[in-house]
C-alpha cells in the first residue's frame, strides 16, 4: 500500500559539479516511522534532507511527502514538513514571539499567538520570549529553532544533526518533543553521527555512504552496530 | 572535423574579404580610405548584438532544460561579446577621428554599444566570483535573461537621450552596389568566424570541464 | 495576511530596532549631494543643471547600500532558507523583499528630497511634488530589479562589491529616465515628460514579471 507512506523517495540523485552527492536513493518511510539516518560528513545526509524539504533541487528522480509530489507541488507538501538544520533560520532582532509569529504569518495561520506561547513554555523560553534572539546562547537558539520547527503542526519532521551543540537541557527538551511527536503519529527522519542518540527512540535504522543506502532495517537490529562501526568510524572502501 | 572545415571556410573567405575591402572596393567620395573600416565595423556590431541575443537565448535555455551545454554556450557568448563590442568600439573610434576630429563621443549608439560592452563584462565577472558550477550556471543564466530584457530599454532611453552616430546608409540604399557586395563578403566572413570562435570556445569550456572533473576525482581518490 | 505583507512587516519591525538600512542610505544620499556642492561652484550656471543628476547619484548608490544591508539580514544565520521552507510561492518572497526594500529606500528619499531642495534653493511647491513623484517611479524601478540582483551576488564571493557590477550598467535606463523627467521639471519644460515616465513605469512592470518568474532559480540549489 504506497499512501501509507509519509515520505517515498525513487531513485534521488544529485551532483553538485562533478561531486555526486545522491547517487540513487530510494527510499520509503511509513506513518508513524522513526527514521535515524547516519553517515560521514559528506555521505550525503543533509542533501537529501534538504532535498526532502524542497530546498535543494534533485538532479534526477521523484520525492513524495505524504503523497505530494515535491517538485510538481512544493507549496503543498512544504505545509506537512518541518525541518530543523544546524542553521536556526531566527533573525537575531527579534524575539522569540516576534520570529514565531512571523513564520506563523507564512505558513497563513490565524489566531496563533496562544500556540506560539504554549511552544515558548514546551521549549522553556516563555520567561525570554521578549528578548531579542541576539542575546541567546547556542543552546536556547536551538530550543526556538524547535520551536519554529513544531510551530505548523508538520506531519513529517526532519531533523539534520539535532543534537550538534545542544546543551544537556536543550537535549532532554528536544528528546521529550520528539516522543510527544513520535506517540502522536507524526513521521521523524533524524541524522546523527552518533549511533546512541541516534538510536534512542527511533523504530528504524540506516546508513548512507558516499551518496547511497547501504544499509536499511530496524532499529533493534543488532546489525546496525556492525554496519555503523564498517562505514562511520572506520569507513569500508576508503 | 566540423572545426577543421569551418577553420578552411574562414582562412579561404577572410582573404577573399580582405582582397575585396582593400582592393577591389571603390573610394568613397568624399571620407576617402577610411570608410572601409566600416566592412569590418558593421559586423563587429552586428556580432556583438547577436552575442547578446545568443546570452539571452542559451539562458532562457539552461533554465528549462538544467543541461549544462546550455551554459556552456551562454559563457562562451558572453566572452564572444566582450570581444566584439571592444572591436567595434575600437574601430568606430579609428574612423571617428578622421571624420569627426574625436574620438569618442556619447552619442546614442556609442553609448548603447559600450554599455552593452559593460553588461558582458558584468556577467563574466558574476561568474568568476561564483564558487559552485551550477550555481555559477544557473544565476548566470538568470542574470543573462535580466541583461537581454534591458537591451531594449537601453536602446529607448539611450535614443530619447541623444543621437549623433550617421543614420545607416546601408538600409537607405545609398550604397554604391559594388561596396554592397564587399559589405556582403565581409558579413559572409565574419559570420564563419563567429561560428568558427564559438565552437572552439565551446570545446574548450568542455575541456576545462573535463580537467576539473579529473582533478576533483585525483584529489578524492587520495 | 498575506506572506507579502507579512515580510514588510516583519523588516519593518526589524530596521525599526536596527535602523541600519535607512540610516546608511541617509547618511550616504546626504554625502553625495555634499560633494557634489564641493565639486562644482555653489553659484555656477552649470549647477542647476547638474542637480537631477547628483540626486539620482544619491538615490541609486543609497539604494545599493540599502539592498545590501537587507539581503545580508536575511543571509545571517541563514534567514533566507527559512522563508524557503514556508508554503509560499519563491516569486512572493521576491515581491516582499521588492515592498520592503522600496519602503526603506523611500523613507530615506523623504528625507533626502527637501535637503536637496535646500541645498539648490529650490521651492517647495507644485515642483517639488512632482519631482517626488519620479522618486517614486524611478525608486519602484531600482527596488525592483535591485531586490533579484541582490540576491544573486549573496551567492557570490565579495558580495558587497559584485552588488554595484551588476546593478548599475542595467539600471542605466533608469537613472536616465529619472534625471530627464527631473531635470524637465526643473527647467519648467515638461514637453514630452511623459514618454520618459512611461519608461519608468514600463521598466518597473517588466522586471517584476521577469523577476517574479526566475526567482526560484536564484534562491535554490
Amino acid at each position: 500500500m504506497p499512501d501509507t507512506f509519509a515520505l517515498e523517495s525513487e531513485d534521488i540523485r544529485k551532483t553538485f559539479g562533478h561531486f555526486t552527492a545522491l547517487a540513487g536513493v530510494t527510499l520509503g518511510v511509513k506513518r508513524g516511522e522513526f527514521l535515524a539516518l547516519f553517515g560521514r560528513n559528506g555521505a550525503g545526509k543533509t542533501t537529501f534532507l534538504k532535498i526532502a524539504a524542497t530546498l535543494v533541487r534533485q538532479s534526477q528522480g521523484k520525492l513524495r511527502v505524504e503523497g505530494i509530489d515535491t517538485r510538481e507541488e512544493p507549496e503543498r507538501a512544504r505545509r506537512h514538513i518541518g525541518f530543523l538544520s544546524h542553521n536556526t533560520y531566527l533573525y537575531r532582532d527579534l524575539n522569540p514571539v516576534e520570529n514565531l509569529r512571523f513564520f506563523s504569518r507564512l505558513y497563513g495561520m490565524p489566531d496563533s499567538e496562544e500556540r506560539i506561547l504554549a511552544l515558548l513554555d514546551r521549549v522553556g523560553l516563555r520567561r525570554r520570549a521578549s528578548d531579542p534572539v541576539r542575546a541567546f546562547s547556542r543552546g536556547l537558539h536551538q530550543r526556538l529553532g524547535i520551536a519554529r520547527v513544531m510551530l505548523h503542526d508538520p506531519s513529517v519532521i526532519l531533523l539534520d544533526e539535532p543534537y550538534t551543540g545542544l546543551d544537556a537541557n536543550a537535549v532532554e527538551i528536544l528528546n521529550q518533543i520528539l516522543d510527544q511527536a513520535a506517540s502522536a503519529g507524526k513521521t521523524i527522519i533524524l541524522t546523527s553521527h552518533d549511533l546512541e542518540q541516534g538510536l534512542r527512540a527511533a523504530t528504524r535504522a540506516a546508513i548512507i555512504d558516499r551518496g547511497k543506502i547501504v544499509f536499511d532495517s530496524g532499529a533493534k537490529d543488532p546489525a546496525i552496530r556492525d554496519a555503523y562501526a564498517a562505514y562511520i568510524r572506520l569507513g569500508v572502501g576508503r | 572535423m566540423r572545426s577543421k572545415i569551418l577553420g578552411v571556410l574562414v582562412l579561404v573567405l577572410m582573404i577573399a574579404n580582405l582582397y575585396m575591402i582593400f582592393v577591389f572596393a571603390p573610394n568613397e567620395a568624399t571620407m576617402g580610405v577610411i570608410q572601409r573600416i566600416f566592412y569590418f565595423h558593421l559586423p563587429f556590431g552586428v556580432s556583438s548584438y547577436l552575442s547578446a541575443y545568443l546570452l539571452g537565448f542559451a539562458s532562457i535555455m539552461y533554465l528549462i532544460k538544467h543541461d549544462l551545454k546550455w551554459d556552456r554556450l551562454g559563457a562562451s557568448a558572453g566572452e564572444m561579446g566582450i570581444l566584439f563590442t571592444s572591436m567595434s568600439i575600437m574601430s568606430g573610434a579609428l574612423w571617428a577621428k578622421p571624420v569627426w576630429g574625436i574620438w569618442w563621443t556619447w552619442d546614442a549608439r556609442l553609448t548603447l554599444q559600450f554599455l552593452l560592452g559593460l553588461i558582458f563584462l558584468s556577467y563574466l565577472m558574476l561568474r568568476a566570483y561564483l564558487p559552485e558550477r551550477e550555481k555559477k550556471a544557473a544565476l548566470g543564466a538568470v542574470f543573462g535573461i535580466l541583461a537581454m530584457v534591458d537591451v531594449p530599454f537601453n536602446y529607448l532611453s539611450i535614443r530619447w537621450w541623444r543621437t549623433q552616430h550617421p543614420q545607416p546608409v546601408i538600409l537607405g540604399g545609398g550604397l554604391d552596389w559594388d561596396m554592397w557586395k564587399v559589405m556582403m563578403v565581409s558579413f559572409c566572413a565574419f559570420a564563419a568566424l563567429y561560428a568558427y570562435l564559438l565552437d572552439r570556445r565551446m570545446a574548450i569550456a568542455r575541456v576545462e570541464e573535463e580537467v576539473e572533473y579529473l582533478e576533483h576525482a585525483i584529489l578524492a581518490h587520495d | 495576511m498575506s506572506p507579502v505583507i507579512a515580510i514588510v512587516f516583519k523588516d519593518i519591525v526589524i530596521e525599526m530596532r536596527s535602523k541600519e538600512s535607512v540610516s546608511s542610505m541617509l547618511m550616504f544620499g546626504v554625502l553625495v549631494l555634499t560633494i557634489f556642492s564641493f565639486a562644482f561652484e555653489p553659484s555656477s550656471i552649470e549647477r542647476s543643471l547638474i542637480a537631477p543628476g547628483t540626486l539620482w547619484v544619491a538615490f541609486s548608490f543609497a539604494a545599493i547600500l540599502g539592498l545590501n544591508r537587507s539581503l545580508a539580514m536575511e543571509i545571517d544565520n541563514d534567514c533566507l532558507q527559512g522563508l524557503l521552507l514556508a508554503p509560499v510561492d519563491r516569486g512572493n518572497l521576491y515581491i516582499g523583499k521588492v515592498a520592503s526594500n522600496f519602503t526603506f529606500m523611500m523613507i530615506a528619499e523623504v528625507i533626502v528630497l527637501p535637503i536637496f531642495v535646500i541645498f539648490n534653493n529650490l521651492k517647495f511647491n507644485l515642483q517639488f511634488l512632482e519631482i517626488a513623484g519620479i522618486a517614486v517611479l524611478g525608486t519602484f524601478a531600482i527596488a525592483a530589479i535591485g531586490s533579484i540582483l541582490s540576491t544573486i551576488s549573496a551567492n557570490t564571493r565579495m558580495k558587497e562589491v559584485m552588488l554595484p557590477v551588476l546593478q548599475i550598467p542595467l539600471t542605466v535606463p533608469v537613472v536616465i529616465s529619472s534625471v530627464e523627467a527631473t531635470s524637465m521639471v526643473l527647467s519648467g519644460d515638461t514637453k514630452g515628460i511623459s514618454s520618459w515616465l512611461y519608461l519608468l513605469a514600463g521598466f518597473s512592470i517588466v522586471y517584476l514579471t521577469v523577476s517574479y518568474l526566475v526567482f526560484e532559480f536564484v534562491v535554490e540549489e
